[in-house]
């Protein structure tokens, strides 16, 4: 689960991490009297969406006067934000984040992630911040500093005070950056985070640390042990995303036509690649789960078909433990109930698989079957095709 | 022989009157797998399934001789029942709980490193797996027994159903298996994949391995190193997810192309470097593995 900037914020608050004065968070609708400002600015503007590039899409800007500050407010809500990180697609900004301005005079940047192969936190650090970290790791690596953490004591003394060093932090901010680190790691461990960083942590012209923007991604796997991030909305699951979430359904929107439906992921993965290789687009990913009951099935059916774009249907089911025939039975039952309007193809396969194609095809509903995830594929992409002309 | 079961194999299940415990447990048995003992907290000294129900692993452990675990506890817990194996002596554990966080695995591969850097030797294997089979002998996990077929093939994958795929298409061809391992689809797991493979280079039974991997993290990356470096027997693949979106969880934990990292085509230069045979098409594996496999031997393996 990915974090707004403010939600982060809000998180780093609660260690103690020097951050700006927030006057508040504004969504659309709400009404810019809501930002009560005090002090004298000038303020920054931030659109909250779930992408790095913000500034150079227009999605940063400063105001000098509390009015500046609320018209800027209310012109960013509902902007389209296209950055380099976004892949084309444009994201509604639906909130805005403003706080106080700040005279940065370093930047250096700070995240804590896993470390997979080791299987323990990292912090990984730069004294070039503000730029994103995948673009330095490609043109100069050498300057970013990764110190490994033990999970059990977390960052120690000697590996902050080494790595305040290395990035040659000034003696006012010396003892404070070693906290910062050692908490940025204790938060990550406590909150079950996949990631935390900070870019740019600031060193201001006045001689303060200061976090600049937050960047926090939680592992789903923990929020059943975080009850108060777990009632926060998803902020990058699709409507239809957010449906299949709640209904127990794996499902991710794909550009393409061909409405997938499989059971397992890493087959479901392997169907989007057999699809692509057959010459066409895998409108989504969608695991059923191991079970396939006629049940899960309907839901699949009735998410797939949500999405304007599917032109056929493909369900590729590897009947394990689960009988081909009750999957067949389930299949039936489904397209039953959910009114299919697109051409169907089916390839079962696994225990009872000839009993099951004998029940869809006298089931007496027009499916396409197909004895091979190739064939399917192969089937799918044609039929889409079709439709396309009809 | 095979690799991680074999006929000695005495397995305790945790979580064995739970829902999914007992029902894939009623499976391992049919096949004829030693299940000897299960664990349950507060469920010592009833019987499940034919089965002595036991408080704790160590008990277990002291009255049946069990000395492989498989685990069915739900998430919150599964990581302690994984170190309470651990402490019983088991050597063998193989987790197959799905949505463990991360951070519990963190915890356990910390202490599975110490304990093994003791001399304990202790192997895990999963989570989020579908467990391990020599078929023929001992199944442990949630496969479908009747696809597998006992031969010298072994087969090591980050995916379930994806596994399934690949050995039915090998069954198909009338190419056994050793022994089939699913690793599992989380970032922080037990063994890898150069762990496997080391056991199948040293398997005398194992002729031929296939690894089914999945964007994501670098393991395959790392197994390529390895078989190019140390590995005599040849080796066939597939990758998943060459057309997933980058920055999306498929569905694994694990499967996701972050930063750049972890990429389908990284993986898929690596191993073809080190002269793995890779199939693009996921429906070619059992085909390519039987054309090389068979081509001048009177015997498949």
């Amino acid at each position: 689960m990915k974090l707004l900037e403010y939600e982060g914020k809000e998180i780093f608050e609660k260690y103690g991490l020097p951050l700006l004065k927030r006057i508040g968070v504004l969504k659309i609708g709400d009404s810019p009297e809501k930002l009560k400002f005090n002090g004298q600015g000038p303020w920054v503007i931030k659109a909250q969406v779930l992408a790095g590039g913000r500034g150079k899409a227009g999605g940063v800007k400063i105001a000098g006067t509390a009015d500046t500050a609320r018209e800027l407010s209310q012109k960013m809500l509902g902007m389209q934000l296209v950055t380099h990180q976004t892949q084309g697609r444009a994201l509604t900004v639906e909130e805005v984040l403003v706080e106080e301005a700040s005279d940065i005079e370093r930047e250096i940047y700070i995240s804590v992630v896993l470390d997979r192969k080791e299987g323990a936190p990292v912090v990984i650090a730069s004294a070039e911040g503000g730029m994103s970290i995948e673009e330095l790791a490609k043109t100069r690596p050498e300057l970013i500093i990764k110190t490994p953490v033990d999970p059990n004591c977390g960052l120690l003394d000697f590996q902050a005070r080494e790595l305040a060093f290395n990035l040659k932090m000034p003696k006012g901010v010396f003892c404070e950056f070693t906290e910062l680190a050692k908490t940025l790691v204790k938060l990550f461990i406590e909150q079950d985070a996949a990631l935390v960083e900070i870019n740019p942590l600031a060193i201001t012209r006045a001689g303060r640390l200061t976090v600049i923007d937050s960047k926090i991604v939680i592992d789903d796997n923990s929020l059943f042990r975080h009850k108060d991030l777990a009632s926060k909305p998803d902020h990058e699951a699709s409507e239809i995303e957010k449906e299949a979430k709640a209904i127990g359904i794996n499902y991710i929107g794909l550009e393409g036509d061909i409405g997938c439906m499989v059971n397992g992921a890493g087959l479901a993965m392997a169907t989007l690649d057999t699809v692509k290789l057959a010459g066409g687009n895998a409108a989504n990913f969608l695991d059923v789960g191991g079970g396939a009951t006629v049940e899960q099935i309907t839901k699949a059916f009735q998410i797939i078909l949500k999405d304007a774009k599917v032109r056929a249907i493909l369900i590729n089911i590897f009947g394990g433990i689960m009988k081909c025939d009750d999957i067949a039975a389930g299949v039936v039952e489904a397209s039953r109930k959910v009114k299919i309007s697109v051409p169907l193809i089916v390839r079962l396969e696994g225990t009872n698989v000839e009993k099951g194609r004998e029940i869809l095809a006298a089931s007496g509903i027009k499916i396409g079957q197909a004895d091979s995830l190739w064939e399917a594929a192969q089937k799918a992409v044609a039929a889409a095709k079709n439709q396309f002309q009809s | 022989m095979s690799i991680l079961l074999n006929k000695d194999s005495k397995i305790v299940v945790h979580g064995l009157t739970g829902a999914q415990g007992s029902f894939h447990s009623k499976q391992c048995l049919a096949y004829g797998s030693k299940i000897v003992a299960g664990v349950t907290p507060g469920k010592g000294g009833t019987e499940h399934l034919g089965v002595p129900v036991f408080n704790t692993a160590r008990e277990a452990v002291e009255k049946t001789g069990a000395n492989a675990s498989l685990i069915f506890v739900p998430p919150p817990y599964a990581a302690d029942s994984i170190l309470e194996a651990c402490d019983a002596g088991i050597k063998v554990i193989i987790c197959i709980t799905e949505g463990i966080p991360v951070m519990d695995m963190v915890k356990v591969k910390s202490r599975l490193t110490r304990l093994n850097a003791e001399g304990k030797n202790i192997i895990l294997v999963g989570p989020n797996c579908p467990g391990v089979i020599t078929p023929g002998i001992c199944k442990a996990g949630i496969m479908p027994a009747y696809i597998h077929k006992k031969g010298s093939v072994g087969v090591v994958s980050r995916s379930g159903t994806l596994t399934y795929e690949a050995v039915w298409q090998l069954t198909k061809q009338g190419l056994g298996q050793s022994t089939v391992v699913g690793i599992g689809g989380d970032p922080v797991q037990g063994m890898n994949f150069v762990d496997t493979l080391k056991l199948f280079q040293a398997d005398r039974q194992t002729k031929a391995v296939v690894m089914i991997g999945e964007i994501g993290g670098a393991a395959e990356e790392d197994a390529a190193r390895y078989i190019k470096e140390s590995m005599t027997k040849p080796v066939f693949s597939f990758v998943a997810g060459k057309t997933a979106p980058p920055g999306r969880r498929m569905g694994h934990a694990g499967a996701i192309v972050e930063g750049g990292a972890g990429t389908h085509a990284s993986k898929v230069e690596a191993l073809k470097a080190a002269g793995v045979t890779v199939v693009e098409n996921l429906s070619e594996i059992g085909a390519a593995a039987a054309t090389k496999l068979k081509t001048g031997t009177k015997t498949a393996p």
